[in-house]
């Protein structure tokens, strides 16, 4: 086989799992924007909070400690225990369904009824707002977050590939391990919604909000659960992130990475979100590998959005959206 | 005592269509304006030029552009970084390749580019709308930085990659380039900025200002009684752009003098102008200027009060201002959705009454 052709296989299948990465984001926004019409731009940055938090619990360090030690003229640094990471992450699960309360019973329940473009603005302050608090509780630095999943390239695929093509493909263990994870969510999530009473009720929420109000479904409760629930999501994107290029500023940007995704799958769509992250994690990795070098690279930047507006241009409501229909 | 209208009685269509109708109102506006031009010029020094006046009057301007997009024509975009970047590198091609011709001219060719490149990606509006379109304007933020930072044609081949502004005078007196003064680049902006003020104000009132309001309000009734949505929805594309462009290539040549597309012209300078006008008042040329003005005073007193006062590392403070900043956001949103401008309109309307409420 050409050496290209196999590159441009190893290519595909990185980009099929970088993919899975961005689907896991774009699903979080889905599931806030169906329950409550409410485009979550904060998504990213609760994925970055959630891996602050997940990293300061397990090292036991001291929050605010830099805002303590400005003010007071202290020393504290870390309670000095290091807890393992399944106790670490049941405690940032518990902080992230504290946080979704709070942003239920601060901001939303406030801004009920407001135009989407209000809603949407409330959702970057908040994205601010925890940018701030994050790296004012856990500190700027760059975090190596590790909770014992296998990293490096994965050698049963080196070799097998190698004796079969005469080429050894790269793919980190940690992809695979995010892949596999993701379904098991995407899995869990769709078990969720279909057989359990509060999955139900969310659905219910997500086709017509008075009419489930009206059947006695408390819409408090199920925005407080959705959430947590797309904070649950961010905390597992956040991990797998945070994993692969230590916990940092940046992670907060793969919500803009989600963004074409969700345009791409339609914003309602939870099938829509995953097959949408295949395609832009696929799409963009084989034009870096393919036109990338003739015009000066790093094309990753930008190619999600441009093929995401193309797509628009030729079905406004995405893949898999719900058709627009106006009426005057 | 204030706004009143008694006793004013207006005798001719010309009267009756003033921008400030009120008599109270028009001396107040003049009143702003004889301060900026007259007084203010003489006691400016390059602190309050480069930490308050000069943001201030730049992000007016881009706050009026986008406004227009966002506030009149209902159209969501996120792409305002990305169009001050076109302004900004026109600007620096039409410096370098004429520079006999005045940097006024450039200026305002390069808004006129910057119209161009912003009804080229105004084109999908007429397809997609809404959210989607917001999220599509981020192509051109994307595509545009990316553009100007790896097509060595547009940074004229330079080592580092950034643009500098060289020397250019307006009548004798230099408004770019190391040398300048504090007051002479103050009066440039000025200039554009009220110029910028007073042509939106007198668009937005007229047909096309009433268009481009039929078409946010909703646009397929709009089309229903006969307004154009293509040509409106393009015309407010273009308007819009036109400004940003304006203000995008001040804040390159008369601001920071030298640029590096990717930290100035990213998505966050998108968001701040965006949170400008949400704060501020959609749909209100006021409004944009009371949030440009919020905006930029707000992390210069934090930092004042944070670093200056209480001494705290910079880094926490800036942290802290991130904060602040999203907080305020929130609780704007929350206490007066329709921002600074609303509140104003608020006070008016109990000026005009006071001190009989009834």
């Amino acid at each position: 086989m050409p050496d290209q052709l196999l590159f441009g296989m190893e290519v595909f299948l990185n980009g099929l799992m970088a993919g899975v990465l961005y689907a896991l984001v774009a699903l979080g926004f889905v599931l806030i924007y169906k329950a409550s019409g409410i485009f979550n731009y904060a998504q990213g940055v609760m994925a970055l909070f959630a891996a602050l938090t997940l990293v300061g619990i397990m090292e036991g360090q001291v929050p605010f400690s830099h805002l303590i030690n400005a003010i007071f003229g202290t020393e504290v640094h870390h309670f000095g225990w290091h807890l393992p990471a399944v106790v670490g992450i049941v405690l940032t699960i518990v902080v992230m369904i504290g946080l979704a309360w709070a942003v239920n019973a601060f901001i939303m329940r406030h801004l009920v009824n407001q135009e989407p473009i209000i809603l949407f603005m409330a959702t970057i302050g908040l994205a601010y707002f925890m940018e701030g608090l994050g790296d004012l509780m856990w500190g700027a630095d760059i975090k190596k977050l590790d909770v014992g999943l296998p990293q490096g390239i994965n050698t049963a695929i080196d070799e097998a590939t190698y004796d079969f093509f005469g080429y050894g493909f790269f793919i980190d263990n940690l992809d695979i391990w995010a892949t596999v994870i993701a379904i098991i969510l995407v899995a869990a999530l769709m078990l969720f919604s279909q057989y359990t009473k509060q999955g139900r009720a969310l659905r219910a929420v997500a086709d017509d909000h008075q009419a489930a109000l009206s059947v006695g479904i408390s819409l408090n409760f199920i925005w407080v659960l959705v959430w947590s629930i797309a904070g649950f999501v961010a905390l597992v994107a956040g991990i797998m992130w945070g994993a692969k290029s230590g916990v940092q500023f940046s992670l907060s940007l793969i919500a803009l990475k989600a963004l074409p995704v969700l345009m791409l799958g339609g914003f309602t769509s939870i099938p829509g979100a995953i097959v949408g992250g295949l395609i832009i994690g696929v799409g963009e990795k084989l034009f870096e590998f393919a036109i990338g070098p003739l015009v000066g690279g790093a094309t990753e930047n930008w190619f999600a959005y441009v093929l995401a507006l193309i797509f628009l241009v030729f079905r406004p409501q995405g893949l898999f959206g719900e058709k627009i229909i106006e009426r005057v | 005592m204030f706004y009143r209208e008694a006793g004013e009685f207006k005798t001719s269509y010309v009267d009756d269509n003033q921008t400030f109708p009120i008599r109270f109102d028009r001396y107040r506006y003049y009143a702003v304006l004889a301060v900026a031009f007259l007084i203010v010029p003489f006691v400016i020094n390059d602190y309050w030029a480069n930490a308050v006046l000069l943001p201030f009057l730049i992000y007016a301007i881009a706050a009026i552009g986008l406004n227009i997009l966002v506030g009149y024509c209902g159209q969501v975009s996120l792409g305002t970084g990305g169009f001050m970047a076109v302004g900004a590198y026109a600007t620096y091609k039409l410096m370098t390749a004429f520079p006999d011709i005045n940097i006024f001219f450039h200026i305002v060719m390069a808004g006129g580019i910057t119209a161009i490149v912003g009804v080229l990606f105004g084109l999908p509006s007429l397809r997609i709308k809404g959210f989607y379109l917001a999220v599509a304007t981020l192509a051109a933020q994307f595509f545009l930085v990316w553009l100007f930072n790896r097509v060595p044609w547009f940074y004229n081949n330079s080592a580092s990659g950034q643009i500098n502004a060289p020397e250019r005078t307006v009548f004798g007196q230099a408004v770019t380039g190391p040398a300048t003064e504090a007051w002479a680049t103050y009066l440039f902006c000025l200039v554009f900025t009220v110029a910028s003020a007073l042509l939106a104000r007198n668009l937005t009132r007229g047909a096309m200002g009433r268009r481009w309001m039929a078409i946010r309000d909703m646009d397929i009734a709009a089309e229903i009684i006969g307004v154009n949505p293509l040509i409106s929805k393009l015309t407010a594309f273009a308007v819009s752009s036109f400004f940003v462009g304006i203000a995008g290539a001040l804040f390159f040549a008369v601001y920071l003098g030298a640029v590096e597309v990717g930290e100035v012209y990213g998505i966050n300078k998108s968001f701040l102008v965006l949170f400008m006008i949400i704060i501020g008042g959609l749909g209100s040329i006021f409004g944009s200027f009371a949030g440009a003005a919020f905006l930029v005073l707000l992390p210069v007193l934090l930092k004042n009060v944070l670093v200056g006062t209480l001494g705290w590392p910079t880094g926490l403070a800036s942290h802290f201002e991130i904060m602040i900043l999203g907080f305020l956001i929130i609780v704007f949103l929350v206490a007066e959705p329709h921002g600074l401008a609303q509140l104003w309109r608020v006070t008016k309307e109990k000026l005009r009454l006071w001190p009989f409420p009834h």
